[in-house]
């Protein structure tokens, strides 16, 4: 990402210190320099223009920004983009292949599992992740692993559901 | 939520990490699982002008056990692989029953239990077991190792005895003499709340005889609070109703908690005596389901 | 009807639970929320706020962020004071700071903004701002804020002499003095609903593009009424009308939050206009909590008269409500304290009496948001912790003095003590089903069981009825502009159609539901129907989507504008069927001759028409507006019944079941419908169980971060067994449907409240105030007394 400001200043400014990194996204190789302090959910919304990643809260609560880093879901918005250097990023936008949604996303439509769907990307990512693990969760496995993502519209009644949809989807398809 | 502008290095040896932090002079920060760290740095409460980033370092994931039953957490050991461990649920009772009360399951795919206790946050839940069960943490600096029990780790609020150019790589548990037991319970009103009242219990058994007792609460003080009367009334006796009575009544004086919107003095100081009742009364070691809500919370695994 | 009528669920009409339309890109991840917005040429808006409650303003020095390399503008209150912008007009006939000038009036007031290239940039340049305060006395609650001394909190004010707002009355005082003289029995209670926050995950923000060449203002924004907005910026920023669009993309939760003005909106605005570029300002999440519209925050006094046989004589309630330092609710002009005199509609109660009292205070201004109708959840919160409490008083059974005094089926239409005119329900056959559902007289059993054992069950009951889909022009007015709703419908040639409206979905489902009234006045296809909202250049005027008002006046125009085009479409048949129009009959798709049903149109044959085979003298095409007035509130009614088990040593409690019984006339799409109750009750259960915000003395925020506004997770919440037996429809809705999307925010939190109240019965304990956090509930267990006031304060003081 290049900054370009206007110079409005006499002051000598100092140079700001950016950090290169390689990492891959969504099956992608990327390099990218970032100011360490660069959030990587910033990385992802603002440098990689993938907005599925949403933004919720300031003190590390509510999960709209969970991606998954090495197949483990994390708070993207409490990692330093820096510290993606060398490692593999999926988004909500790397969850299906070309011509097929995932079953987890199917599965959130068939279930009603999102209204407003702003934490929606979250929490698929962080049920990949169980499913990933445990192939045939119980509805209370679901509950404690989505335990750090809210929702304020559905009640997690239906995104549960959603989630075991999936589940059964992807153990009949082997 | 956006913090301040510092420099960031990534090495990748301990040794490395040592240089660039007495380099970095005071204000130089080390950077493991970032869950503590990132949030003070994002609101601005924190902004060290250097982040020394330990991820890369080789080595440092592992949680092992020794022959002798010596547990060794490495630096980068995350919370979620001690939720994980069948090692520790057949070993160590009373970790097994704190990691999965840590934060959220997000935050633990991150946060590591060495960090956590550097960050000595008042309120952090390892902190009470680490003391129970009478860990150490190892530290490495310019000077070489050493080891320093966790009883003499923290000065203050997040404050602890490291110097500026200490890294802490691994925590301690030492072994068991007797059989182990214990547990931990926290009272959270959500999941990834703080505790309004954790209590962690180590014990060591022979026959039916107690041989070491470890007692520590968590947020009923202005730091972790060991309940040493409590944990001396148990040692030598066999768990009964009276001297499970006798340590619950004795951890709850121990205890010094505020009046806040969490309850009050009196609340938590009876919540104390209640955990601890709970976690002495079982007589198999706790499991490892959490115990945010409920009433009939101590649901079997 | 013939054969060859269509099947209406198999084309996405009524009744379908049509999967969601508006899904296909949220799973993806490509949904166009505000934050996703990316313009040419766009800056970034941070706020700084206020640190101190009350303070007055002695300096501001905002030299050093000037200088930080990357910004572009620092505003100030005075800065804003010059082009007459430094306050706004509210949607309550007050005015609001937009950046502090005199004195800041709650912690988290906004007091300067910087624009820069960057968001980090701004918030580093916030930073230096350099400013100076003058602290001052700090009031908290009404009470402190009616106390003869306290400070004048609106002395920007002309004509303010106090701290009051406003003081409100409806009822009849004398007849509900007398009617208390004869009582058998009074009941009393003293409630207090704490502050509470809709807080959806979606944070407020705007980008605000001013085009020089064009004159013309577009702003991005997060809004549940764009043209509301529209109209408050032509009124502020002496922009015309015609030249500002509002463009409300996809939202990420309202819940009410998002109706409001904010001044972050008006300084991107200015922002932009002063800088010609467009200005995107997203706020966090303290900022949300801390400064935008809150909830509740009113302490309501009650008492029933009672005759001994369980009657309802007359109801009284007074009522404190704390504002914070700006009225800025979006309510019905008329109507002060929103509807909360809808309480006790359900029940045949001869006689009432409110008096309300509005008071500012140093907080955060709003009262009316968050899943409320309109402060319904007040209204409903009282009357069913009234009514359980009365049933004690009484000796009565929960269920028998509901159902005693229940409106009956066959009294409608029904003025209740307040003057509103219930229409429709059945309200006792709910509660059957409630009851049956949740095994009422086992559970009974259960608990009278369990106490030999030490063990606390209960069980909570709470129904409502409430006023929705504000409403007619005689009654319902906000700044004036009266509140119906609207829509258009265009019909192209190959049958396809696209409808908007003016309201604005944030969840709700109006992309799928919108579609499936048109499928059921036209019969064509849901799926050949897309759904737009929330430009204003577009969609034609509505008040937008909140007190759930939106099935019942929106979706009302929906079906008028519907039924417009089939009216011309009818004519059209008739001219491609050549025979008159008195000869022609409808079924779903497709009009015939009577007399030879086999010879018919189908709709997309007419639309063909429409464009191609025109009889002489019509004008060409399909298409119809609709600006719906509605004629009446429509009331749906639910019964939650919630059991519980408290374990007294701990004051811990957990949901056994939680059976919730909608009627809300016809459902559109039961499955949206079940989505709605299912959110509405899990806020219920948050505000009953750990949701709040409140001030410590200083007037510091106490829950304005996620770390201390708790929101369950899906560990806590409990699951939920919903009923749609009962079905009312409404009479005078076009398609009998009455909205549901508050209905269990209204009803659900006394459902909770009531049942652990009910589980602790035995200490003789009357009242716990919400939140039921565990500490609360052991102290009243354990002292046998009452927990009044939000943490930490135990009595408010």
């Amino acid at each position: 990402m290049t900054t370009v400001y206007d110079d409005l200043s006499d002051a000598d400014t100092g140079d700001v210190p950016v950090n290169r990194i390689k990492f891959t996204i969504n099956g992608k190789k990327k390099i990218a320099e970032v100011e360490p302090r660069l959030l990587l959910s910033h990385l992802i919304r603002r440098g990689l223009g993938l907005t599925g990643t949403h933004m919720g809260c300031d003190t590390t609560n509510c999960g709209a920004c969970t991606v998954l880093v090495d197949g483990r879901a994390i708070k993207s918005c409490t990692m330093l983009a820096v510290q993606a250097d060398g490692h593999e990023i999926t988004t909500i936008e790397g969850l299906a292949s070309a011509s097929e949604l995932h079953p987890l996303q199917e599965g959130f439509k068939q279930e009603h599992g999102l209204q407003c769907g702003f934490c929606t990307p979250g929490m698929m990512l962080a049920a990949k992740q169980l499913l990933d693990e445990n192939p045939d969760p119980t509805e209370e496995d679901i509950r404690w692993a989505i335990s750090g993502n809210l929702c304020r519209c559905t009640g997690y009644q239906n995104i549960v559901k959603s989630v075991l949809w999936a589940a059964d989807k992807l153990r009949s398809e082997g | 939520m956006y913090p301040s502008r510092f420099r960031y290095e990534a090495p990748r040896s301990l040794d490395e990490a040592i240089a660039l932090l007495r380099d970095g002079g005071d204000d130089a920060k080390v950077l493991a699982g970032g869950q503590s760290l990132v949030p003070l740095m994002k609101l601005r409460f924190a902004s060290p002008e250097l982040i020394v980033d330990i991820n890369n370092v080789p080595g440092l994931g592992y949680h092992r056990q020794d022959p002798d039953g010596t547990l060794h957490v490495g630096a980068l050991c995350r919370h979620a692989e001690l939720e994980r461990s069948a090692l520790l649920g057949a070993s160590q009772p009373t970790m097994a029953a704190a990691a999965p009360l840590i934060a959220d399951p997000l935050v633990r795919n991150r946060g590591t239990l060495v960090g956590s206790l550097c960050h000595a946050d008042p309120q952090g839940d390892w902190a009470s077991v680490t003391l129970a069960l009478g860990g150490s943490i190892v530290a490495r600096g310019p000077g070489g190792l050493r080891t320093i029990p966790v009883a003499d780790f923290v000065t203050g609020p997040f404050q602890n005895v490291l110097e500026p150019a200490e890294v802490a790589i691994e925590a301690v548990i030492p072994a068991a003499q007797g059989t182990r037991s214990g547990g931990y319970l926290k009272l959270e009103r959500r999941v990834g709340d703080f505790a309004t009242v954790g209590v962690a219990v180590a014990l060591e058994t022979s026959g039916s005889v107690v041989t070491r007792a470890g007692i520590a609460l968590t947020g009923v003080g202005g730091s972790t609070i060991a309940a040493t009367e409590a944990q001396q009334a148990l040692v030598g006796q066999p768990l009964s109703a009276q001297t499970i009575e006798e340590a619950a009544t004795l951890a709850a004086a121990a205890a010094r908690p505020k009046t806040d919107h969490r309850g009050s003095a009196e609340y938590k100081r009876h919540m104390v005596h209640t955990f601890v009742t709970r976690i002495l009364s079982r007589t198999e070691p706790i499991t490892t389901e959490p115990i945010t809500t409920g009433p009939i919370a101590e649901r079997a695994a | 009807m013939t054969s060859q009528a269509l099947d209406e669920i198999k084309i996405g009409g009524l009744g379908a639970s049509r999967k969601r339309v508006e899904d296909n890109r949220f799973i993806r991840g490509t949904g166009n929320y505000t934050d996703d917005i990316t313009l040419p040429g766009m800056l970034h808006m941070e706020i700084l706020r206020s640190p101190l409650a009350h303070a007055r303003i002695k300096s501001i020095d905002a030299s050093k962020a000037w200088e930080v390399p990357g910004v572009h503008l620092v505003l100030t209150g005075e800065m804003m004071a010059t082009r007459n912008l430094a306050w706004m007009p509210t949607l309550s006939y007050d005015t609001q700071a937009v950046l502090a000038t005199d004195k800041v009036r709650f912690q988290g007031q906004e007091v300067a903004c910087v624009i820069a290239d960057d968001p980090y940039i701004a918030k580093d340049a916030c930073e230096l701002i350099d400013v100076e305060y003058e602290p001052l006395p700090v009031i908290v609650n009404p009470r402190q804020a009616l106390a003869a001394d306290a400070p004048v909190i609106r002395d920007d004010k002309e004509n303010q002499p106090d701290n009051v707002i406003y003081n409100w009355e409806v009822g009849d005082r004398e007849g509900t003095d007398r009617a208390f003289e004869q009582a058998d029995k009074i009941s009393r209670l003293r409630l207090h609903y704490p502050r509470s926050h809709p807080s959806p995950i979606e944070c407020c923000g705007s980008i605000a593009d001013f085009n020089r060449s064009t004159s013309k203002l577009t702003v991005y924004m997060t809004s549940q009424a764009p043209h509301i907005i529209r109209a408050a910026v032509a009124m502020v920023a002496e922009i015309p009308e015609h030249m500002i669009r509002i463009i409300s993309p996809d939202i990420g939760g309202g819940f009410g939050n998002k109706v409001p003005v904010y001044p972050g909106y008006v300084c991107s605005i200015l922002a932009s206009i002063l800088l010609e570029r467009p200005v995107k300002w997203i706020e966090d999440k303290s900022g949300n909590l801390i400064s935008t519209g809150f909830a509740r925050d009113v302490y309501l006094d009650g008492e029933l008269a009672l005759r001994n046989d369980g009657k309802i004589l007359a109801v009284r309630m007074r009522t404190e409500a704390d504002h914070g330092a700006f009225f800025s609710d979006a309510q019905p002009s008329k109507f002060k304290i929103g509807l909360i005199h809808s309480t006790f509609a359900a029940y045949d109660v001869p006689v009432g009496h409110i008096m309300a009292r509005g008071t500012y205070t140093n907080k955060a201004p709003g009262g009316v948001a968050y899943r409320c109708s309109f402060r319904v959840t007040e209204a409903m919160f009282f009357q069913e912790r009234m009514m359980h409490a009365a049933a004690i008083d009484l000796g009565l059974d929960q269920a028998e003095f509901r159902r005693i005094n229940f409106v009956r089926d066959d009294d409608f239409p029904h003025r209740t003590p307040f003057g509103f005119l219930t229409d429709s329900g059945q309200y006792g056959e709910c509660l059957d089903v409630g009851l049956k559902a949740v095994g009422y007289e086992d559970f009974l059993r259960q608990k009278e069981e369990a106490k030999k054992n030490g063990r606390l069950l209960g069980l909570g009951i709470s129904t409502m009825t409430e006023p929705l889909g504000a409403g007619n022009s005689r009654e319902y007015d906000i700044l004036g502009i009266k509140m119906f709703d609207s829509a258009e419908l265009r019909v192209h040639m190959t049958g396809k159609a696209i409808v908007r409206t003016g309201a604005k979905t944030q969840g709700q489902g109006h992309e799928t539901t919108w579609a499936q009234i048109v499928a059921h006045e036209l019969g064509i296809p849901a799926e050949d129907i897309v759904v737009e909202e929330g430009d204003t250049d577009t969609a034609p005027f509505g008040m937008g989507t909140y007190a759930s008002r939106s099935t019942p006046v929106a979706g009302a125009a929906v079906a008028m504008a519907s039924r417009k085009v089939r009216a011309k479409a009818r004519k059209l048949a008739a001219h491609l069927l050549e025979v008159s129009e008195e000869d022609v009959d409808w079924e779903l798709g497709r009009f015939y001759v009577r007399s030879a049903p086999d010879r018919g149109v189908t709709i997309q044959e007419c639309a063909m028409a429409a464009y191609s085979n025109m009889p002489d003298g019509m004008e060409p095409g399909l298409e119809s507006v609709s600006y719906y007035d509605p004629p009446n509130l429509t009331w749906p009614f639910a019964c939650y019944i919630v059991t519980v088990e408290v374990d007294p040593q701990t004051g811990v409690w957990d949901v056994l079941n939680m059976v919730a019984v909608d009627d809300c006339g016809v459902r559109i799409n039961p499955m949206i419908v079940e989505g709605q109750i299912m959110g509405g009750l899990t806020e219920a259960y948050a505000m009953a169980n750990m949701q709040f915000q409140t001030y410590d003395a200083d007037g510091n925020c106490v829950g304005a971060n996620y770390m201390d506004y708790l929101l369950p997770t899906a560990w806590e919440t409990p699951g939920f067994e919903l009923h749609s037996e009962i079905m009312t429809p409404c009479p005078h809705h076009p398609i009998g449907a009455k909205g549901i999307g508050e209905c269990a925010a209204v009803g659900g939190p006394a459902a909770f409240v009531n049942a652990v109240m009910d589980a602790i019965g035995d200490t003789g304990v009357r009242n716990i105030d919400m939140p039921l956090l565990p500490d609360r509930v052991w102290e009243a267990i354990k002292y046998r007394r009452d927990v009044s006031g939000a943490p930490p304060v135990r009595s408010d003081d």
